[in-house]
């Protein structure tokens, strides 16, 4: 009972503290915009660990934090391995050769409106489709290894960037395009010194979208079969054998891989694209 | 007819692909079988025979026409082995998640708006939410809500496309919810209006592009969401269980036919969600 009342306790304390700390001025600050998220995550896990104690939760149905910070303690080497296998191989070849490829697609059916106006609806639906049912057939020609799950990710992640690298690509105005005409300028030369950089935005948006859909698309398609390593992998297998503490464990890493990964597209776009209008501060 | 022709030329390049790609990997295991039968077959005598394998690698686009028709209307509907019986199991979960979303996303999105310290606090976890690959915690899910004792398949379904299908929405409110300027707003305070009135009568019609806009991304999210809910765990029903059950048993064309009978239903449900904006937008009186 005690566990559940300090819960209760800590919960109010920290969302009074937050109500009075969100009205100040300091809030509007740096050190203000980070403290009032990381106290609200940090009362979450108090109040999670809190409940799991206080109402006796059995450790199948939901692990309490710290039984999961253990366990990422304990088996690290094992995360690594199921990390390295479906983060490193899968998910960023896929992310690279999918997005490369989508990059150039654009580039080159940039020449032909013809084939602009076919292919954006069909890629506007295709990107809205759920490709993550081709996931089986890729396993099944590319094999249980990292190649198939790679695949997997290059298909999902194609047409969203596509869309959104043709869209960039149309993005700069009339008034530039003649600009850079009046100059002489070829056309690679207009693509490279104006259009391009005016796509960036757009792209970054397709790059962000993508970089959520390659960690799906790798291990969904650990579902499907696998080496014995993995993420997906591992998940199966261990929800099949109750080890719910490994299950979050390998939740927290794709959490924070997932979320490092687009931490570093924005980082790369503020980068890039500090020139739009997004992007000042 | 200046829109249609270019997308039918890319659809019907798509198609010749496709035949490309089925002669390419099907003409293996012809060479194979021919190999073993101790004779030779020449390039004409290949290609008739990729077309009509029982386990092609890539099925030729009439076959999965084909065993999408019998799925479709060559069965009862009733019937498990039916592509519609299928797909309405799908279409409910999607519907449940897709509803549990909007309510979701659409009060998160109102609290933002309203209360400084939720904007603060909540949007960014609401981020970092998207980032965490929801597959990852697809089986959990479902295995949680058995052991809870929720024996119901539909709701460990609904409650991960409602978690993919939440952010859209909440995004799209949050801007919407916003969009009334500083000259509205003051308008509504010079008439007296209170914090409610001033919701359901300036900030709530103003967020209505932007709710539509989203809906058909939380729709599709909703549908993606469904269909990896039915993979692990050997669901039984859905397209995503039909999709698991080709994979187990090497059955590539029960495969293909879910696949495109999931991408048909997406189709369905994207232009249902155009027309309920459409009617909605003639009975606010937008002109289209």
């Amino acid at each position: 009972m005690s566990w559940i009342a300090g819960t209760v306790v800590i919960w109010l304390a920290a969302w009074a503290l937050n109500v009075r700390v969100a009205a100040t001025g300091w809030a509007r600050t740096g050190a203000g915009r980070l403290f009032v998220p990381l106290l609200f995550g940090a009362t979450i896990l108090v109040v999670w660990e809190g409940l799991v104690r206080g109402l006796g939760v059995a450790p199948v149905i939901l692990p309490a934090p710290s039984a999961i910070a253990a366990k990422v303690a304990t088996s690290l080497p094992v995360l690594w391995v199921d990390f390295a296998q479906t983060f490193l191989k899968g998910a960023l070849p896929g992310f690279v050769i999918g997005c490369g490829a989508a990059v150039l697609t654009a580039i080159a059916i940039d020449r032909s409106p013809f084939l602009q106006r076919g292919l954006l609806p069909v890629g506007n639906f295709v990107a809205a489709l759920p490709i993550v049912g081709l996931a089986p057939i890729l396993v099944m020609w590319f094999g249980f290894d990292w190649q198939s799950k790679a695949a997997v990710v290059v298909v999902m992640v194609f047409f969203p960037v596509l869309v959104n690298m043709v869209a960039g690509l149309q993005a700069s105005e009339r008034m530039q395009r003649d600009l850079m005409a009046t100059w002489g300028a070829s056309y690679w030369q207009a693509l490279v010194k104006l259009r391009l950089p005016a796509a960036m935005p757009f792209l970054f948006n397709g790059l962000k979208i993508a970089s959520t859909l390659a960690l799906i698309g790798a291990i969904v398609a650990e579902f499907f079969g696998s080496p014995v390593y993995g993420m997906g992998f591992r998940i199966s297998t261990e929800v099949g054998r109750l080890g719910l503490d490994m299950v979050w464990a390998e939740i927290a890493v794709a959490a924070l891989a997932g979320s490092a990964f687009y931490g570093l597209i924005a980082l790369i776009e503020r980068w890039v694209t500090f020139w739009h209008p997004s992007q000042r501060h | 007819m200046s829109r249609v022709l270019p997308v039918l030329t890319v659809l019907a390049g798509i198609v010749v692909v496709w035949y490309l790609g089925a002669v390419w990997l099907n003409s293996t295991w012809v060479y194979d079988q021919a190999e073993r039968a101790g004779t030779t077959v020449t390039l004409a005598e290949v290609i008739p025979q990729t077309m009509a394998q029982e386990r092609p690698l890539l099925p030729p686009p009439h076959q999965v026409a084909a065993e999408l028709w019998k799925g479709v209307a060559g069965q009862a509907v009733t019937s498990k082995r039916s592509l519609v019986y299928h797909g309405f199991v799908t279409f409910k979960g999607t519907m449940m998640g897709f509803a549990l979303g909007i309510v979701l996303g659409v009060a998160l999105a109102m609290s933002i708006v309203r209360f400084r310290v939720m904007d603060m606090s909540v949007m960014p976890w609401a981020i970092i939410s998207q980032t965490i690959p929801i597959v990852a915690l697809a089986p959990m899910i479902l295995v949680v809500a058995n052991q809870v004792g929720v024996q119901d398949r539909d709701v460990p379904k609904a409650i991960i496309a409602a978690y993919l299908s939440f952010f859209p929405v909440l995004v799209s409110m949050v801007k919407g919810l916003r969009s009334p300027d500083q000259m509205q707003l003051d308008l509504l305070r010079t008439y007296g209006a209170n914090e409610v009135q001033t919701f359901v009568k300036l900030r709530l019609p103003a967020s209505m592009p932007y709710f539509f806009a989203s809906l058909k991304v939380a729709i599709a999210a909703s549908l993606i969401g469904t269909i990896v809910g039915e993979l692990p765990t050997g669901a039984i029903e859905g397209l995503g269980a039909r999709m698991l059950i080709g994979s187990q048993f090497g059955e590539p064309l029960i495969m293909w036919a879910a696949l495109f009978a999931a991408a048909i239903l997406a189709g369905m449900l994207i232009l249902a969600v155009g027309a309920v904006e459409r009617f909605a937008r003639a009975r606010m009186g937008v002109p289209a």
